[in-house]
């Protein structure tokens, strides 16, 4: 792998998993996100990790802006406080949401992609022991 | 008019070969076509696969380059129109099946290696694009892609021309076709044929077979005793021993 050209992706403030870790008492929560890297948190590990992370929420920028330059700033913000609401539509914590309301409003809902036929979490060969998802998403644990 | 397209694939990244024709007929149509030939470097993977994809009724798909991409863009697009078509309520165009495939593509920068030529009908009438790995694509009468392309639209160049008849253009695909699969490696086997007009597509699958396996015209054995001996010389090797070590076993 050439890392010489994925330099040019090198942010300059990038998070680093080791100086604020999630975990509780400040230390890396090796269980839940496993071990640090520095270099996987700084350089990306193929040239198209970054812009497909980011794929999503660019396509969005996109279209708000140039619903913005249309329609006028009414529109966009309309538009996500819709999109917020939508976001919070979840099931139960160890049960994967299908997100309909959210691809219906970003049209996603008529296209398929990679996302919708590789890695299909109803498919996937582990499972988070329900009851411990549950007590962590309210904090008991 | 009549476009052929003639892709080869390959398992690994690879030459391939695609060849399109297009001709312009009584009735309006593509002729698309293929070679059946799928290589891992130079070792041959396949030697009947299917190069010619079905996306929609009257539109179908050559691809070229690395065999898992094209086969996956394809069946991706496959399902893209169909969402589509039940979505508009109106069967699909050439142009919008080429649309979202060089926008999937170029969002991978050309990381998904598949050459693609798209061919079909419409109400608009008869198209043929091209498809590069990378997103760019290219509206002609006829169009050639993969390792045999060179081979291929030599022969087009040759001698195609507007408004040929069906039988003529498909012997002009099917020569174009053959010039690729004896003229470049990469390309071999069968040539798979689609002819798609108005009417609908017809799939001809193995439609010519130019590079079948010979005859043996004779008998190659030799009897013994055939070469008779001369001489006979002995020569026995002195070897010395030099070195001699003793290894216990382990038996307890």
């Amino acid at each position: 792998m050439n890392t010489r050209g994925l330099r040019s992706q090198l942010k300059d403030s990038v998070p680093v998993a080791g100086l604020c870790p999630q975990g509780s008492y400040g230390i890396q929560d090796s269980l839940r996100s496993g071990f640090t890297s520095v270099k996987n948190e700084l350089l990306p590990s193929h040239p198209l990790e970054l812009s497909e992370k980011n794929f999503v929420l660019n396509q969005d920028k996109m279209n708000f802006s140039t619903l913005r330059n249309i329609q006028g700033l009414h529109a966009p913000l309309k538009l996500q406080m819709e999109y917020r609401a939508a976001r919070q539509i979840q099931r139960l914590p160890f049960l994967q949401s299908s997100n309909l309301a959210l691809d219906t409003l970003r049209g996603s809902d008529d296209t398929i992609g990679f996302e919708d036929i590789l890695s299909d979490p109803a498919q996937s060969e582990t499972m988070g022991e329900p009851h411990m998802m549950v007590e962590y998403k309210l904090g008991l644990l | 008019k009549w476009s052929v397209i003639m892709p080869t694939l390959i398992r690994s990244v690879g030459t391939n070969i695609p060849r399109v024709s297009k001709f312009r007929g009584i009735s309006d149509g593509v002729i698309l076509g293929a070679d059946t030939r799928a290589t891992d470097d130079m070792v041959v993977a396949d030697k009947n696969c299917r190069k010619i994809h079905h996306i929609a009724p009257r539109i179908y798909c050559c691809g070229a380059g690395v065999a898992a991409d094209a086969e996956i863009a394809t069946q991706m697009m496959a399902s893209n129109v169909e969402l589509h078509t039940l979505n508009t309520g109106r069967p699909p165009l050439v142009a919008m099946v080429t649309r979202q495939l060089k926008q999937m593509l170029f969002r991978y920068q050309g990381h998904m290696g598949s050459s693609v030529i798209v061919g079909g009908v419409d109400v608009t009438g008869a198209h043929l694009y091209s498809v590069y790995p990378h997103g760019s694509y290219d509206k002609l009468p006829f169009l050639t892609m993969g390792s045999g392309a060179a081979a291929a639209v030599s022969v087009f160049e040759d001698r195609f021309k507007a408004n040929m008849e069906l039988d003529e253009a498909k012997r002009l695909v099917r020569d174009a076709i053959t010039a690729g699969i004896f003229c470049d490696l990469g390309s071999g086997s069968n040539v798979d044929l689609c002819v798609i007009t108005a009417a609908g597509a017809e799939y001809l699958r193995g439609y010519d077979r130019p590079a079948g396996k010979g005859k043996r015209e004779g008998q190659y054995r030799y009897k013994p005793g055939t070469t008779p001996v001369l001489t006979k010389t002995q020569t026995p090797l002195s070897l010395d021993v030099v070195y001699e070590t003793v290894q216990m076993m382990d038996t307890e």
